[in-house]
């Protein structure tokens, strides 16, 4: 299954998100130079938080900020299914 | 009544007759102006002509390069090209010399610095190929009439006197005078007659829209707030904002103030749009001094508006030209890629160190204005406006007075008799220190990712000072 949330607007993300047998997480960015590391963390954060390690996650960044990045996972889980507490 | 008799110029049908009369190798220092900006068909005409011969060692003299400019790219390619020297660069070329460099150098120039390095000598050009909208047989030149018409040639006026050769390049050829030239035809050696100079819909490029962001509009407020309290709104003051959304909409912000208060202006300068074409025709403003024209409303209104004159690059910014426009400039509205904790500004590289500016007239006129005001938003895409060290350094932070964001306004420590001024303000005004850490707080501090192993070119100030290296990417 796949599920996204966000748009690819400046300042904005559109992370899909899909089964997975492990984690695996892509990111395109206009800023991955600067803020690639970041933008990793902040997924890794949010999946731990929800104890998520299967899953398939792809990020296009258009430069969003971390809590833009966080609530467009969030949202993505959320319409497959996932029960996040 | 006295006639004066003038000499007939010579009128060549095509380029390569121009060239059994020239020796092209022998004239490889040749410059063009930009006042088409992206409809301009010259420039890429003539050098067609250089790529046939295959020319090398060709030193360039554009007074900006537009994307459309491509044969610059393909003789750079070709390796025929060795220097450029120019105002302002964006595009394909652009993002090659970024990447390759050239074989010589690229130097940035300021328009005032370029006007000055011209008639003082330093920028040798052989030949100046001059698109001229509207010429007669004299050799006189408007660039306000014609088919093809640009307004104002104001960054030519130098080349038109001081380069070794002078071309006229036009498609539209009359018999009848000209009032006011603003090219002499006293100066020109040969007239080229081609189809088409350009296409005049190009010349609108880029956004001359007022804002309805609402972060430009934030930001526009906070300026119009700030010119307010420093008191620079009053009768006969003066002021110069360029053609983007946030500038005209502080443009916009004082229109609405002046006509409250019944202030009036004396005068605007620079690039010219409608916007400050109403402003004239409504009695806000007594003059407007044009270098360039940004949109078809502002040429329209060069032909019937007496007090919208068109002035030379030497009349507007030239440092060693003691009645430069720019010196009686009170208030000046410009923009930035990047601006550090010294309020150095660079509109010249983006945060990723791609060529994609120049000064233009930014440092001219950031260094001429009494206040000069960086307007920006804090934030583009998650890259803060402020750094501890711009990527280039177009202007120098010691002329720079202001910075105005959506969140807050910062004061140049310099300026301490505006700092004081505003003692007692109610607008959000903070260090520039403080100013970036409220951006870091949403965006984090940004990896610093450029690269200083090979210098491809350096920004000349307008005092012929190298202010820093262009590196490559």
């Amino acid at each position: 299954m796949k599920t996204s949330a966000g748009s690819l607007e400046s300042s904005d993300c559109l992370i899909t998100v899909s089964d997975s047998s492990e984690l695996k997480i892509v990111i395109e960015s206009v800023v991955l130079e600067q803020f690639g590391d970041q933008i990793r963390e902040v997924i890794i954060q949010t999946l731990s938080d929800h104890n998520i390690n299967k899953i398939h996650v792809q990020c296009l960044d258009k430069g969003a900020l971390d809590y833009t990045i966080k609530s467009r996972l969030e949202t993505a889980l959320k319409r497959r299914g996932e029960n996040l507490e | 009544m006295e006639t004066i008799k003038r000499q007939n110029i010579k009128v060549i049908k095509n380029i390569d007759e121009l060239f059994t009369l020239i020796d092209i190798s022998l004239n490889r220092n040749i410059s063009f102006h930009h006042h088409l900006r992206n409809g301009d068909y010259v420039l890429n005409h003539v050098l067609s002509k250089y790529k046939k011969e295959n020319i090398k060692g060709i030193n360039l003299f554009p007074s900006a390069i537009f994307p459309s400019y491509n044969m610059i790219l393909e003789l750079i390619k070709n390796d025929q090209i060795n220097d450029i020297t120019t105002n302002y660069i964006n595009g394909p070329t652009a993002e090659y010399i970024t990447k390759h460099g050239l074989p010589g150098k690229l130097k940035m120039q300021t328009h005032g610095g370029r006007a000055r390095s011209i008639i003082e000598g330093k920028n040798k050009i052989d030949i100046a190929f001059i698109a001229a909208p509207y010429v007669n047989k004299f050799g006189d030149a408007v660039g306000y009439l014609g088919k093809n018409k640009c307004g104002s040639l104001g960054y030519c006026i130098p080349d038109s006197i001081y380069a070794k050769i002078k071309v006229l390049v036009t498609d539209n050829l009359v018999d009848n005078l000209i009032e006011n030239p603003e090219i002499n035809g006293e100066n020109i050696d040969y007239i080229l007659l081609i189809d088409e100079i350009g296409d005049t819909m190009g010349i609108v490029s880029g956004t001359t829209e007022i804002t309805k962001n609402p972060i430009g509009v934030k930001i526009a407020k906070n300026t119009s707030l700030l010119l307010k309290e420093l008191g620079l709104i009053k009768d006969n003051f003066s002021f110069q904002s360029g053609a983007g959304g946030v500038s005209l909409r502080v443009t916009k912000d004082l229109k609405d103030i002046m006509i409250k208060e019944n202030i009036k202006a004396s005068f605007f300068s620079g690039g010219i749009t409608g916007y400050h074409v109403e402003m004239l025709e409504e009695g806000l403003v007594e003059k407007l001094y044009d270098v360039q024209c940004f949109d078809l409303e502002a040429i329209e209104s060069l032909s019937r508006n007496e007090f919208h004159i068109p002035i030379s690059a030497s009349e507007y910014a030239n440092p060693a030209n003691e009645n430069q426009v720019i010196k009686d400039l009170d208030i000046v509205i410009l923009g930035a890629t990047e601006i550090d904790y010294d309020f150095n500004v660079n509109v010249t590289t983006d945060s990723h160190q791609t060529l994609i500016g120049g000064s233009g007239g930014h440092s001219d006129t950031a260094t001429e204005a009494k206040v000069s005001v960086i307007v920006s938003p804090l934030m583009r895409g998650r890259i803060p406006v402020i750094k501890e060290r711009v990527t280039t350094i177009t202007t120098l932070g010691k002329n720079i007075d202001c910075l105005v964001t959506e969140r807050g306004i910062a004061i140049n420590p310099l300026r301490k008799d505006l700092i004081k001024k505003l003692k007692d303000t109610k607008l959000k005004v903070y260090s520039i220190n403080e100013l970036a850490n409220i951006a870091y707080n949403f965006t984090n501090i940004p990896k610093d990712i450029i690269k200083h192993d090979k210098i491809i070119g350096e920004v000349e100030d307008r005092t012929y000072k190298i202010i820093d290296n262009i590196y490559q990417k």
